[in-house]
């Protein structure tokens, strides 16, 4: 068609040309759209799962001095939870909020106070609501909050001020070093926790929800330390006091009954020389890090012993660059800052078990640090009135591939697991996201129904390709092409509403057919053998699998009617119930044995007609050749057919494995999804597939959740690629193989 | 005994055992097959209804109610202090009146006195709690008695008949012309969205609006108090029906559906209520959480998504194909290509599922939302799950199957074919076009009837990306643009699982599950029977060609 241009060419077939080159274009990009489109889904994913593994990063954003913010010295600095808005408390000035950018003011409240401000101790752990306390130890509840305008045409946060425990200050008489003084609340009140002036642990509880006035105390406590204590930590939910000297003495007293609070724990957690440079409730407020002088973080959290009695045991450590000055909690997750003396910071997540980074020194001191609640922002206070903004890019702190494929000490638990636990309502909770029950689950899945798939359609493919009567061979390969086609939901339905309650009640039958379906088959066979010559003759040989198919469904039907005899005279009459009680095995109604069945039965087609096509196509001179020679055809089979074929029955094998690894819905109507590591075949487990169908609508978009699903979609799509590609290359060269011969 | 031996070595039973495969993969989904449809036509038979006397614990008692299934038991296994029956049968009655009892019911056959079909009781299929058993007393009309004993039956039929026709025009008002109205406001609230965000919201525009939206409103107030006549009006009649207990309960006919008294039916008069339940049950909505009425919104989603599927699929799978075997040198692109297409197939439906909801609704979706329908924020127009999106999904999905077979049909086309029609002078181009493509066009039928067969039964990337368990609206209706890709669809297969499976009364929804699921097998096991005919006839065709 390039000769066109040899003669003498016409307007018209000039256009004709114009239309050729087009389309031949055309088909040429819709043919390579092919490859794009994989390209596509692969780097999609991967981009969506990428942001994961991307190491975090701190950037100074800005740095700036407000000779506004120098008066007066600074007794907490705290920040919005996005970042944008600082605010001060100091011994004298008002409240001061500006932007945490430049510095500018944005507003300033005066406090209702007669004397100075002492100390600010936060309540809440997103830094909303303070405790201050003054120079005469009378104490005020303040609310800092922001309201969102639109007025002047952009977004704008204006801070607002409350009081939502009343206007009206409480007395803490009996305070000794304000330092020491917490305040916790719960549901219902106030917790006061301090030392007061005889260096003795006291408790004061105010029934107050948010909105009343402080009333009365409500309960009194206090204890005799036998330590000099030199941390006393509330956790956030009120429910424990820790007590702890810088020798690591500690006492963790329980005070859920704010009447009679119990010491759980009277232990020693450090050996000397080492002592306590920091230590911090991490949120959830069930365990307790330490930073130690041997330049070591710990992790403690309180376990209960058998007899009943607690001890603070260690789940994982970590080495720190250098001597500790600061220890921040994340308020959203189980996240930590630590800035070393030399203040380099070092950001750990505890469940991720990793330092995602350590920056060189970011400043020469801090006297006030200030950490956003969604811990992408702080803001530092390096000298009075100078302050530094900093950026924190750690959007997946809880996702890394030691906690994706590793046993995790979570909190609560007693030693380290592989648990996939993914959504709760709180933040307080730690989200578990193990990759290994799902994969687990997922090869166990695949196991069972390959166990079930793999004989039946390998011989039956065999037997039809080689064996069978071409007449019977039109009916057989439609019947699996039908079966092919049954849509996966309506097996799983089967499986999960009709096949499970049936193997729960037949269960000794259905195993019975494991024996009794191959015994009909031989004894059907050996009758035949040995049936008179007439009878023989009626009957074509290639029409055996016909003749079986009453056989199959008498064995059946016999097992069933002597499944229950068996089962009373073997299990005493409940298989279940004698499992339970003799073996200790348990049963759940939908369970690895169904999925086996009802995935087995989705996979033997997709094997079936690959081993059927690569078994038919062995040239017919190979098989004639040998039956030539004097083999029977079983040995023809054996010898050559099979050997011939075996790669296509590889290739069958594999993409029946890929199969059944990716399919979503029979896993999840057939079993309980519950992700547990359990190889009985009577317990269900959770695939990766049904796992992304049961939570990805719900899973929130760009959350670590939602990324890590799609990870668990990318090895669902890397496994099958395997299988497929593995599969695809050995049929090509089996193609050319058999077109050499 | 030397027979046995050598009859062992010939590898007789091998072969016997290989055959037996094939017997049990063959009687598997024969029974499959049978299971779905005995169960699933089942569903429509208006079984007799039986009146028990019962021995329970509290002396004796009646129980009127369907008989669903019996079962031999082990009591002793359920826990039941066996004193002297150990093995019993029992059974599963449906005893429906949900609202006053529970309505299934095991009873043990040991404790049963007597089993009767008395003809007179009836069976109500009700817009609430389900179905009604009891012996009907009287019928009354705005509270006065209009008929009692024998002739109140007929004259029952005769209203729940007139409720009916009520019933199909509050449906029509409701769902089309209020519906329109509807549409109409929202189309509005938007228009001044988004002359708002445009910055051209000048009076006159708005007051343009303000007036429109004024009429509909008056339009639409009109319609209601049409409406509230009609309530008001199927509000009219209630009858009175006896139940298993002796009790009397008033029944208004504003909730029945239906009545029956099949104990006195016939088997014409059965098959006559069997075909027109089967038909209620394609083109009715459903109702009670999906677990009762019929499946009409499901099979329409489902048509629709896999109308806009196919057209998506068809050109690409066909340019596919026509470049692997008319274009391409056969090398190492279409080794790829050949990869790629063979991944497409085997990568799992999920994973689809997952890059369609990432990609095309939250990424592409996300996109169109942000520069071309800012005035529905903030909640999303296209960035949401929908048919568009469902289709896009399943169109990938279904690709290879196009590609594989418009490739093995264009191999079936002799060579001597293309090259008359090239040495007579035409373009590749137009070889293709007219000689290639229609030969090819059968096994282009047929990948598309595979496809669109995979794509009807396929349900995992749907959840994810567009199927809902009940949609408000049908994708298409008389509202401009009539299509309304952005919209949930409902979808069979999706309906199975999720009444099946995520209903609070599996046991009452199981003959309604069965009977979707014989629907889809139906469709599905005809679109693949019809290809496979297509495809041998097509075979059949060339053989004399090449030959």
């Amino acid at each position: 068609m390039s000769d066109f241009n040899l003669y003498q060419t016409t307007p018209r077939q000039r256009q004709r040309a114009v239309v050729d080159r087009l389309a031949r274009w055309g088909v040429e990009l819709g043919g390579l759209s092919v490859i794009l489109a994989i390209v596509l889904i692969f780097a999609f994913l991967l981009s969506v799962v990428l942001p994961i593994f991307v190491p975090a990063s701190v950037d100074r954003v800005a740095e700036f001095s407000q000779s506004s913010l120098a008066q007066s010295q600074t007794k907490y600095l705290g920040i919005s939870e996005n970042g944008e808005i600082g605010f001060r408390f100091s011994q004298q000035e008002p409240l001061q909020f500006f932007y945490s950018h430049d510095g500018s003011l944005i507003k300033s409240f005066e406090l209702p106070f007669d004397g100075r401000l002492k100390r600010v101790v936060p309540v809440d752990k997103e830094g909303h609501i303070f405790a201050l306390l003054d120079e005469t130890n009378h104490l005020i509840l303040v609310e800092v909050s922001y309201l969102v305008s639109f007025e002047s045409g952009e977004r704008e946060l204006i801070p607002r001020v409350g009081f939502p425990y009343g206007e009206e200050s409480i007395e803490i008489g009996a305070l000794g070093d304000p330092q020491f003084l917490n305040v916790e609340r719960d549901e219902e009140g106030l917790a006061f926790v301090y030392l007061n002036i005889a260096n003795e642990l006291q408790l004061e509880y105010y029934p107050a929800e948010e909105g009343d006035e402080i009333g009365e105390v409500d309960s009194d406590y206090n204890l005799e330390v036998s330590f000099p204590v030199d941390y006393l930590l509330v956790n956030d939910t009120a429910e424990l006091v820790l007590a702890l000297s810088k020798q690591g003495e500690l006492l963790v007293l329980d005070i859920k009954d704010k009447d009679d609070p119990e010491v759980l724990v009277n232990q020693s957690l450090l050996v000397e020389p080492v002592t306590v440079q920091n230590a911090e409730f991490l949120v959830g407020g069930s365990s307790l890090i330490l930073a130690t002088s041997d330049h070591v973080l710990t992790q403690w959290t309180l376990q209960r012993k058998e007899q009943g009695d607690y001890r603070m045991v260690s789940p994982r450590s970590f080495d720190l660059p250098g001597d500790s000055s600061a220890l921040i909690t994340e308020a959203r997750r189980k996240g930590l800052l630590v800035f070393s003396a030399k203040q380099e910071l070092t950001i750990l997540h505890t469940t991720g078990q990793k330092e995602l980074i350590t920056t060189g020194p970011l400043f020469d001191r801090a006297d006030n640090i200030a950490l956003s609640s969604r811990s992408d922002a702080f803001l530092a206070e390096v000298n009075p009135g100078e302050y530094r903004l900093f950026d924190i890019d750690n959007e997946h702190p809880e996702v890394t591939w030691h906690g994706l494929w590793q046993k995790v000490w979570y909190e609560g638990y007693h030693s380290e697991e592989y648990v996939w636990q993914s959504s709760s309502a709180d933040d307080d909770f730690e989200p578990k996201f193990s990759l290994v029950p799902l994969t687990f689950g997922t090869m166990k899945a695949a196991f069972y129904a390959m166990l079930v798939a793999m004989p039946i359609a390998i011989m039956g493919a065999i037997y039809t390709a080689y064996f069978m009567t071409p007449m019977m061979r039109n009916w057989v390969k439609p019947g699996i092409e039908i079966m092919e086609a049954l849509p996966t939901v309506i097996l799983g339905f089967l499986a999960g509403l009709w096949l499970a309650p049936t193997l729960e009640n037949h269960l000794v039958a259905v195993f019975s057919l494991i024996i009794v379906i191959p015994l009909s088959f031989l004894i059907t066979a050996l009758a035949w053998q040995f049936m008179p010559p007439s009878i023989r003759n009626l009957v074509p040989t290639g029409w055996e699998a016909a003749m079986l198919m009453p056989v199959t469904v008498v064995a059946v039907l016999l097992s069933f009617e002597v499944g229950p005899l068996l089962e009373s005279v073997l299990f005493s009459g409940n298989i279940q119930l004698w499992l339970q009680e003799n073996m200790g095995i348990s049963y759940d109604q939908r369970n690895s044995l169904v999925v086996g069945i009802a995935m087995g039965l989705a996979v033997i087609p997709t094997i079936f007609s690959i081993t059927e096509d690569a078994v038919y196509s062995v040239p017919h001179h190979l098989t004639e050749g040998s039956l030539a020679l004097g083999a029977t055809p079983w040995q023809t089979l054996t010898k050559v057919v099979i050997l011939t074929a075996s790669p296509g029955i590889f290739s069958a094998v594999m993409i029946g494995l890929g199969r059944a690894i990716g399919e979503t819905m029979i896993v999840l109507m057939a079993t309980g999804n519950t992700p547990v590591m359990d190889f009985s075949v009577f317990q269900g487990m959770r695939t990766l597939s049904a796992n992304i169908a049961v939570e990805l609508p719900e899973s929130e978009v760009d959350s670590s959740h939602y990324r890590i699903l799609f990870l668990a979609a990318l090895v669902l799509f890397a496994a099958t690629f395997v299988f497929n590609t593995a599969a695809e290359t050995v049929r090509q060269r089996l193609r050319a193989r058999y077109s050499n011969l | 005994m030397k027979n046995l031996s050598k009859w062992w070595k010939s590898g007789s039973p091998w072969i016997w055992l290989n055959a037996g495969a094939v017997a049990i993969s063959m009687v598997t989904v024969i029974a499959l097959l049978s299971l779905i449809l005995v169960r699933g036509l089942g569903h429509f038979w208006a079984a007799d209804i039986v009146e028990v006397v019962y021995q329970g614990e509290g002396g004796s008692q009646k129980i009127i109610g369907e008989l669903i299934r019996k079962e031999q038991v082990d009591l002793k296994s359920l826990g039941a202090e066996a004193s002297e029956i150990n093995n019993g049968e029992r059974w599963l009655l449906k005893t429906g009146n949900r609202e006053i009892s529970a309505d299934f019911r095991w009873i043990e056959q040991a404790n049963v006195v007597s089993v009767s079909k008395p003809k007179e009781l009836v069976v109500l299929e009700r817009s609430e709690w389900g179905a009604f058993y009891g012996y009907l007393i009287s019928v009354s009309e705005k509270g006065k008695l209009v008929a009692k004993g024998e002739n109140a039956w007929s004259e029952f039929s005769q209203r729940v008949e007139r409720v009916a026709s009520l019933r199909k025009k509050v449906r029509q008002l409701e769902r089309v012309e209020m519906g329109a109205i509807n549409y109409q406001l929202e189309k509005l609230r938007l228009k001044r969205k988004k002359l708002e965000i445009d910055k051209a919201d000048t009076p006159t525009a708005l007051e343009k609006i303000q007036l429109e939206e004024r009429r509909l409103g008056e339009e639409f107030d009109v319609y209601m108090a049409d409406l509230r006549a009609l309530n008001q009006e199927i509000e009219r009649d209630s009858a009175v029906f006896q139940v298993m207990n002796g009790q009397e309960v008033s029944i208004s006919f504003a909730h029945v559906i239906e009545g029956l008294r099949p104990n006195s039916m016939g088997y014409a008069q059965k098959i006559t209520n069997y075909i027109s339940t089967f038909v209620g049950f394609l083109k009715d909505d459903p109702r009670e959480a999906n677990t009762e009425g019929g499946v009409f919104p499901a099979i329409f989603g489902t048509v629709v998504m896999v109308l806009i599927m196919s057209i998506i699929v068809t050109p690409f799978g066909v340019v596919a194909a026509v470049y692997l075997r008319e274009y391409a040198s056969q090398g190492i692109v279409t080794k790829v290509v050949r990869i790629a297409v063979n991944n497409l197939a085997g990568v799992p439906s999920i994973v689809y599922g997952v890059f369609g909801l990432g990609f095309f609704v939250y990424f592409l979706g996300g996109t169109l939302d942000s520069l071309f329908y800012p005035e529905y924020a903030p909640a999303p127009y296209l960035g949401t799950s929908g048919l568009m999106w469902a289709s896009l999904t399943l169109a990938l999905l279904t690709l290879p199957v196009v590609i594989v077979s418009t490739e093995e049909g264009l191999t079936r086309i002799p060579r001597n074919l293309r090259e008359g029609s090239l040495a007579l002078g035409a373009t590749k181009a137009e070889t293709l076009w007219k000689v290639v493509l229609p030969m090819a066009s059968p096994s282009i039928m047929t990948g598309l009837i595979l496809a669109v067969a995979r794509a009807a039964g396929e349900v995992a990337p749907l959840m994810l990306v567009g199927v809902v368990k009940l949609a408000p609206e049908l994708p298409l209706d008389g509202n401009f643009p009539y299509l309304h890709i952005e919209r949930k669809f409902m979808h069979l297969g999706f309906h199975i699982y999720d009444v099946g499976f995520q209903s609070p009364n599996v046991e009452a929804a199981q003959p309604l599950v069965y009977a979707t699921a014989f629907l889809l097998v139906l469709i599905i096991v005809i679109l693949n029977l019809s290809a496979i005919l297509l495809r041998n006839r097509l075979r059949e065709k060339y053989r004399g060609v090449t030959g």
